[in-house]
C-alpha cells in the first residue's frame, strides 16, 4: 500500500463513519417526517430527539474531515469534483444548514406553528441532503467528473441514472440504519412498543433497500459499465459480505436481537461503501486519474498521516466517552433543578 | 454544449463569489468568537459559583452554557457551508495550493471535532457529573477552541504571506512543506490578534446584554455578575490588543506594503509620514484627512525619519481598493480606542472603589460596546481581506484566476443571502427566548422540558 492509498484509506474510514453515524442521523430525520400527526407521532419524535440530540454535531464533523483530507491530499481531484458537482454539493450544504438549525432551535421554541415549521424543515432536509450526497457519489462513481476545474457537465454529472440510484440508495440506507438504531434506543428507554414499531420499519426498509440495491446493479451495467465490472468482479466478495450481513441483520431483527442487528446492519452498509472503493480502484476519477497521479507531495502526505494518527489518539477516546455517556443514561433527568432558577430574572 | 449557459466565463462569477464568501465568513467569524471565549467565561462563572456556594452565579453559568450551545450550533452549521465554499467557489486556490496550506484545515477539523464533542458533554453533564469533573470537561472545549482559531488563522496568514513551497518552471507547486506553510511570518501576530478580538467581542457583547437589563432597572446580583465577569475579561484584553495591533502593523508593513499603503491611504513613498485619520482617497491622494505629524513613520519604524512605501510604488493592477481598506482600518482603530477608554474607566473605578462606575452613561456605553466590538471585528477582517486584493495568494495567485468558471455559480450568492437572513433571525429569536426563560433547553441538551402547558402538542414537528 502506498502512502497516497493509506491517506485515502483513512479518508474513507471517515466517509464510512459519516455514512453510519451521519446516515443514521439523516434517517432519524426521515422517520421524524413519517411519524404521523402532531399527537400520534409525539413519542416517536421524542425518542428521535433523545437519540440524536447530543451527538449530531459531532457526527456531522466526519464530512468536514473527509473534505479537508481530500483537498489537502488530493487537491486537484477535489477541485474537479466540487466544481463539476457544485450544484448538488451546494444544495446538500444548504440542506445541512437547514437541518442543523431547525433541529437545534426547535426545542428552544414553544409556539406550535413555528415548531411545526422548524420540524418540517428538519425532516425535509433530512430527506433531500442524503439524496444529493448520494447523487454526488453516483456522478463520481460513473466517471462523469473529468479532471480539471469545472470540466464536466454541471447538470448531467448528477442528473443521470447512476446518480439517481445513488441518491435513492442513500435515502434508503439512512432510513434503514436509523430504524435499526432506534430499535435499540427505544428498548434502552424502556419503550418496547416503540421498539416494535421501528422494528417493523427496519424490516420494511431492509427489504426495499435490498431489492433496490440488487436491481440497481443492472442500472449500473448499462450506465456505468466500469463500475459494474468492478462490483461484479474484484469487489464481488465485498458485495457478497454486504448481502450476508444484511440477511443476518434481518434475522437479528426478527429475533429482536437489536444489538446484533446494529452490528450486522452497520457491516452491511460499510461493505457497500468499501465495495464501491474496491470497484473503482485504482482510479480516483474514473477513467482518467489514478490515486497515485492525483496525490499531492510526499511531505504533505506524511504530515497528514502523522496528524491523522495523533489526532485519532485524542479523538477516539473522546468520541467513545461521548457515546458511552449518552447511551448509559439517555433519559435520566438532572439530579436536581438549579435552586435559584426561579429567582433569576430575565435579561430583557 | 451546456444545457443551460448562464454565464460564459469566470469573470461574471467573481463578484458574486467574493460577496458570498464575504457574507459566509463575516457571519461565521462572529460565532467563532463566541466558540473561543464563551466557554472560558462560563466555566469561570461556574467555578466561582461553586467555590463560593453562590447560587446566582451558578444559575448565570447555566444560562450562559445554554446560550453557548445555541451559538455553537449556529457556528457549526455556518462553518460547514464554508468548507464547501472553499472548493466550490475557489478551485483555483484549493486545487493548486491545497497541498501547501490545506494541512491546518485538517488539524482544525480535529479541533472542531473535539470542541463539538465536549460542548455536548458539558451541556449534558450539567448536574449529572460531579462539579469538578464537569468543570474539567470544559477544558478540552477551551483548548480546542483556541487551537481551532490558530489553525484557521494560520491558513489565512499563509494567503497573506505564502511560504513553504516553490513554483516550478510551469508555475506548478513543488516541494510543498505544510509545516513551514503553517508558520508563515503573519501566523503568530494574526492569531494573537484574532484570539484577543474573540475575547473582546464575547466580553463586550455579553456585558452589553446585562447593561441593557440594568438600564431597565434590573439591578440584581445576576445582572451584576453578568456584566462584571465578561467586562473584566474584555477590559484586561483590550489594552493588550492595542499592543498587538502595533506588532501586526509592523509585519504588514514589512510583508505587504500595498496593504499598509491602502490602510493609510498613502500615495507617495516618503519619510516623516503623518498618520492619516478618515478622509477620502481619489486622484492618487487622500483628501480631508486629519493628519498626525510623523505618526505613521513613528508607528512603523519607531523613528520619524522612517520611509514608508506608498501606492505609487505598487503596479496599478496590483493595488487594493484604497477607500474600503482605509475606512475599514480607521473604523477598527477608532472603535478599538473607544473600547480602550471604556476599559480604562471601568478598570480605574474598580481598582479605586471596588464598584462599577455609577453613571448611567457608563451602562449606556457598555450597552453599545457589544455592537461596537463586532463592528471593529468585521472592520479589521475587511482590512486584512480586501487589503490583500487583487491577490488571493499574495503576489502569486489573483482572486480572479482562482474563482470557479462553472456556469450558474453566481446564483448561489442569492441563496446564501436568504439562508443567512433566516439563520440570523432564528438565532436572535432563540437567544432572546433564552434571556426571558432560563429553562429553555440548549440544542445539545436531551431533557427538553415541556416548554408550555399544551403538553399534548409538544413534540410536534
Amino acid at each position: 500500500m502506498t502512502l497516497a492509498e493509506l491517506v485515502l484509506g483513512v479518508m474513507f474510514v471517515g466517509l464510512i463513519a459519516y455514512g453510519l453515524f451521519g446516515g443514521a442521523d439523516f434517517g432519524a430525520g426521515i422517520w421524524d417526517l413519517l411519524a404521523g400527526g402532531t399527537r400520534r407521532g409525539a413519542r416517536q419524535r421524542d425518542l428521535i430527539e433523545h437519540s440524536i440530540g447530543p451527538v449530531w454535531e459531532a457526527n456531522h464533523v466526519w464530512l468536514i474531515f473527509v473534505l479537508v483530507v481530500l483537498w489537502t491530499a488530493f487537491s486537484g481531484a477535489f477541485a474537479a469534483v466540487v466544481t463539476t458537482l457544485y450544484i448538488p454539493l451546494t444544495l446538500a450544504a444548504f440542506g445541512m444548514i437547514a437541518r442543523g438549525a431547525a433541529f437545534a432551535f426547535r426545542k428552544s421554541i414553544t409556539t406550535l406553528p413555528m415548531r411545526r415549521f422548524l420540524g418540517a424543515g428538519f425532516a425535509l432536509s433530512s430527506l433531500v441532503t442524503p439524496y444529493f450526497l448520494g447523487a454526488v457519489v453516483g456522478g463520481v462513481a460513473s466517471g462523469r467528473v473529468p479532471p480539471g476545474i469545472a470540466e464536466g457537465d454541471v447538470i448531467r454529472s448528477w442528473i443521470n441514472p447512476t446518480s439517481v440510484l445513488g441518491g435513492v440508495m442513500a435515502i434508503l440506507v439512512c432510513a434503514y440504519l436509523a430504524a435499526v438504531f432506534l430499535c435499540g434506543d427505544a428498548r434502552r428507554e424502556g419503550a418496547e412498543d416503540l421498539a416494535g414499531e421501528f422494528r417493523v420499519r427496519a424490516l420494511g426498509t431492509a427489504a426495499v433497500t435490498g431489492i433496490a440495491g440488487l436491481g440497481g446493479l443492472f442500472v449500473l451495467r448499462s450506465d456505468a459499465p466500469s463500475l459494474w465490472d468492478g462490483l461484479t468482479g474484484r469487489a464481488a466478495p465485498v458485495i457478497a459480505l454486504s448481502v450476508v450481513s444484511g440477511v443476518v441483520a434481518v434475522v437479528c431483527l426478527a429475533l429482536k436481537r437489536y444489538a446484533g442487528a446494529r452490528v450486522a446492519s452497520s457491516l452491511a452498509v460499510t461493505a457497500i461503501l468499501v465495495g464501491w472503493a474496491v470497484a473503482q480502484y485504482p482510479y480516483i476519477l474514473v477513467p482518467d486519474l489514478t490515486i497515485e497521479e492525483a496525490a499531492t507531495g510526499r511531505a504533505t502526505l506524511q504530515a497528514m498521516l502523522l496528524a491523522l494518527a495523533v489526532g485519532a489518539v485524542i479523538l477516539v477516546p473522546a468520541l467513545v466517552y461521548l457515546y458511552v455517556l449518552f447511551q448509559r443514561s439517555p433519559t435520566g433527568s438532572p439530579r436536581q433543578a438549579v435552586p435559584s432558577e426561579a429567582t433569576g430574572t430575565g435579561i430583557h | 454544449m451546456e444545457p443551460f449557459q448562464l454565464v460564459a466565463d469566470a469573470a461574471e462569477n467573481l463578484y458574486p463569489a467574493r460577496m458570498q464568501m464575504a457574507l459566509s465568513l463575516g457571519w461565521h467569524i462572529i460565532f467563532s468568537c463566541f466558540g473561543i471565549a464563551f466557554p472560558v467565561f462560563t466555566v469561570f462563572a461556574e467555578w466561582r459559583g461553586h467555590r463560593r456556594g453562590n447560587a446566582a452565579l451558578t444559575d448565570l453559568a447555566h444560562t450562559w452554557a445554554k446560550a453557548m450551545g445555541v451559538l455553537f450550533a449556529a457556528g457549526a452549521v455556518s462553518g460547514t457551508l464554508l468548507s464547501f465554499e472553499m472548493g466550490i467557489l475557489w478551485p483555483g486556490l484549493m486545487g493548486r495550493f491545497g497541498e501547501v496550506y490545506g494541512f491546518p484545515f485538517v488539524l482544525e477539523g480535529y479541533a472542531f471535532f473535539i470542541e463539538a464533542i465536549f460542548v455536548g458533554i458539558y451541556l449534558f453533564g450539567w448536574n449529572r457529573m460531579s462539579p469538578r469533573a464537569h468543570m474539567l470537561s470544559a477544558l478540552p472545549m477551551i483548548i480546542s477552541g483556541a487551537a481551532g482559531a490558530f489553525f484557521v488563522v494560520a491558513a489565512n496568514a499563509w494567503m497573506n504571506n505564502p511560504t513553504g513551497f516553490r513554483l516550478d518552471a510551469e508555475g506548478r507547486v513543488a516541494d510543498a512543506e505544510p509545516w513551514a506553510a503553517m508558520f508563515s511570518p503573519s501566523t503568530w501576530p494574526q492569531t494573537v490578534h484574532m484570539l484577543l478580538a474573540a475575547y473582546m467581542v464575547t466580553g463586550f457583547t455579553i456585558a452589553s446584554v446585562y447593561a441593557i437589563g440594568m438600564l431597565r432597572g434590573r439591578r440584581d446580583r445576576r445582572h451584576h455578575y453578568g456584566l462584571l465577569i465578561p467586562l473584566t475579561f474584555a477590559a484586561i484584553f483590550t489594552p493588550v490588543q492595542i499592543g498587538v495591533g502595533d506588532w501586526i502593523a509592523n509585519v504588514v508593513a514589512e510583508q505587504q506594503p500595498a496593504k499598509l499603503a491602502a490602510m493609510e491611504g498613502l500615495y507617495e513613498t516618503e519619510d516623516r509620514v503623518p498618520l492619516s485619520l478618515g478622509g477620502l482617497y481619489y486622484d492618487d491622494e487622500l483628501h480631508y484627512a486629519i493628519e498626525i505629524p510623523f505618526g505613521l513613520s513613528l508607528l512603523i519604524h519607531h523613528d520619524i525619519n522612517g520611509v514608508v512605501v506608498g501606492m505609487e510604488d505598487i503596479p496599478v493592477d496590483e493595488r487594493p481598493p484604497v477607500n474600503v481598506v482605509h475606512i475599514a482600518y480607521n473604523v477598527m482603530v477608532g472603535v478599538g480606542s473607544a473600547l480602550l477608554l471604556l476599559a480604562f474607566l471601568f478598570g480605574w473605578t474598580w481598582w479605586r472603589r471596588r464598584r462599577l462606575p455609577k453613571s448611567s452613561w457608563f451602562l449606556r456605553a457598555v450597552a453599545v460596546s457589544g455592537v461596537g466590538a463586532i463592528v471593529a471585528l468585521e472592520a479589521g477582517w475587511i482590512t486584512t481581506e480586501v487589503g490583500r486584493q487583487p491577490w488571493i495568494v499574495y503576489g502569486i495567485l489573483r482572486t480572479a484566476d482562482a474563482v470557479s468558471p462553472a456556469p450558474g455559480l453566481f446564483l448561489g450568492f442569492y441563496a446564501v443571502v436568504a439562508i443567512y437572513l433566516a439563520l440570523t433571525a432564528l438565532t436572535v429569536f432563540v437567544l432572546r427566548r433564552l434571556a426571558h426563560h432560563h429553562d429553555t433547553p440548549a440544542p445539545q441538551e436531551v431533557d427538553a422540558a415541556p416548554p408550555d402547558e399544551h403538553t399534548g402538542e409538544l413534540a410536534v414537528r
